[in-house]
């Protein structure tokens, strides 16, 4: 004997057990226990969903922030054997730089930076004098520079060092910025594909749950069931499918976009590290199996009172 | 049985005419009708039976009753109010106000004696607290209080013609239609379960029971007759030809064999 229907034959509890019980009797309408492969299936169709929704924000993210880093950014290269005439243009193109309203920030890429990033192609004779490397000068355009102020800046650097060349970072970071927009939009539609798949899945796990409790169906129908009370019993059950499947998605998926941001924060390189997921866009990622629950549950009902419109 | 067990509260209509049939006619799919020209209208508050033999379509029109069915033609009017074009949202309301004895129980499996038998109160939104006491009086009305637990593939199938005619009156319906609701019960119980309906009737329901039990007939001195044969009424016009001063002799041609 449940506690329920000991405290119904002692005539005892309130208002609260009264609900309770409704409730429970209510639910017990469709028969309880095995609930079939649908709460795994909703949980892949989540980890999957999931795992596109992080790499998506993260994507995302470092598109912002590459976007940040690079807007502007303009490297000046001065190829010039004599080091002391090199070292006197870097001076005189530097202090251009710096005296122009256009230009931002200014860094002159030192020497031994630059010999100790070649020295793995060229060992350790980088920055020789008679091996000579070519001098850069790092600078930021403000906002809203335009291409004459950047080609009249060129120019007067062309008047100082006349090998001096002006390279765009957005210029030779732009293929890996659309590679990386690319795989964004990849992810959102994957995740796109993945919801839709989920309210299939759910449609047809409806109409078979349909067809499996079609008896009792019928039975409550004769005794004055609206469509919306039996609706509302699968799209209850839909509803505890999808948030077991979505709590264990989410959970799955977490502790892997979690390891992949471990490795990724491993390779010691700019360009990936800025590939995260920061904790404003992590705490997004719930939304997935929520709003793949209220999807299941929107689905369940829409499927099941279609149905039910087919019957008297 | 007192108001409490059948407590909800009744939505009796005054009119005459509970129940009207005009020339209903029931097809299944492209088959030949199952029930053709079907007249007549049944009176608030008054008890009929509808006999016939097997396959002569008694099962067909308490199913056109019940709203499990609509007719492929004619006009079929419950509480004064045409049915037949009434949309299905519509149609639960007057399901409420309809108790049924299906010939095959049609207890919800998983569902206990005590579920079975709370289930049109709690479809109507009734508060546990109201539901628990009527149930139980309700199941030991029809002997099966000790058994309010147990799952209905449990019980024989005379318990479960009682839990499916508990089921059917819990509510207190302004109509009560039934299929053969002793044919699996022992006389000394049709008698109590018949003693129920009387009771039921008495408060105002009325009661419509297909039964081939002539006996069962005979125990109700005011319940008039309906006969069908073969999808037709034998009355042509419809009208109730069997009142009890009759029945007598009826029930005799019936236990014969011949046509009413």
């Amino acid at each position: 004997m449940t506690m329920d229907e000991q405290q119904r034959r002692e005539g005892g509890g309130g208002f609260a057990w009264s609900q309770r019980a409704g409730r429970a009797a209510r639910n017990r309408w469709l028969p309880q226990g095995r609930r079939g492969p649908m709460p795994w299936i909703i949980a892949i169709m989540m980890f999957l969903s999931t795992l596109a929704g992080g790499a998506g924000l993260a994507l995302s993210n470092a598109l912002e922030r590459m976007h940040g880093e690079l807007a502007g950014g303009q490297t000046a290269q001065i190829v010039e054997a004599d080091a002391a005439r090199r070292a006197d243009q870097v001076r005189r193109v530097a202090a251009m730089l710096r005296a122009d309203k256009a230009v931002r920030m200014v860094r002159i890429i030192p020497e031994e930076a630059l010999a100790a990033q070649l020295e793995p192609w060229i060992g350790a004779d980088a920055g020789a004098d008679d091996l000579p490397i070519p001098a850069l000068i790092d600078f930021e355009l403000a906002p809203g520079t335009t291409p004459a102020t950047l080609k009249a800046i060129a120019m007067r650097a062309k008047a100082m060092a006349p090998s001096v060349r002006i390279d765009s970072h957005e210029l030779y970071l732009g293929p890996v910025e659309r590679l990386m927009r690319l795989l964004m939009w990849l992810a959102a539609g994957v995740m796109a594909l993945m919801i839709l798949t989920t309210g299939a899945v759910v449609t047809i796990a409806a109409r078979s749950a349909h067809t499996t409790h079609r008896g009792t169906i019928d039975i409550m129908h004769l005794l004055g069931a609206t469509d919306v009370q039996i609706a509302r019993l699968f799209q209850r059950r839909m509803a505890l499918d999808a948030l077991f499947g979505g709590a264990l998605g989410l959970g799955a998926a977490s502790v892997l976009l979690w390891l992949a941001g471990r490795f990724i924060a491993a390779t010691d390189a700019e360009l990936t590290q800025m590939i995260a997921l920061p904790w404003r866009l992590a705490v997004l990622l719930p939304l997935i199996p929520i709003f793949g629950t209220l999807l299941a549950m929107l689905t369940a009902r829409i499927t099941v009172r279609h149905a039910l419109e087919r019957a008297l | 049985m007192d108001g409490q067990t059948l407590h909800r509260g009744r939505s009796s209509t005054d009119m005459s005419a509970i129940i009207e049939f005009e020339n209903i006619g029931l097809r299944y799919g492209a088959d030949a009708e199952v029930l053709s020209d079907i007249s007549f209208s049944l009176s608030t508050g008054g008890f009929y039976f509808l006999t016939g033999a097997s396959g002569a379509g008694k099962t067909s029109l308490l199913k056109l009753l019940y709203l499990a069915q609509r007719p492929s033609r004619g006009v079929l009017k419950l509480f004064g109010e045409d049915v037949v074009m009434m949309p299905r949202s519509r149609l639960p309301g007057f399901r409420r106000r309809i108790g049924v004895v299906f010939q095959d129980f049609r207890l919800v499996p998983h569902l206990s004696a005590y579920d079975n038998v709370a289930l049109p109160l709690r479809l109507a939104g009734l508060d546990e607290r109201e539901i628990s006491g009527p149930v139980e009086e309700m199941l030991g009305w029809v002997g099966l209080g000790d058994r309010s637990g147990a799952l209905p593939d449990s019980l024989s199938g005379g318990e479960q013609q009682r839990i499916a005619i508990a089921r059917a009156v819990i509510g207190r319906p302004d109509i009560l239609v039934a299929d053969e609701p002793t044919g699996n019960v022992d006389a000394d119980m049709a008698k109590r379960l018949l003693g129920l309906f009387e009771a039921l009737n008495r408060l105002g329901t009325t009661i419509v029971i297909a039964t081939h039990d002539l006996p069962l007939i005979g125990m109700i001195p005011h319940g008039q007759m309906m006969r069908l044969d073969r999808g037709r009424l034998i009355d042509p016009t419809g009208s109730l030809r069997f009142p009890p001063d009759k029945r007598p002799a009826l029930i005799q041609g019936l236990a014969l064999g011949k046509p009413g």
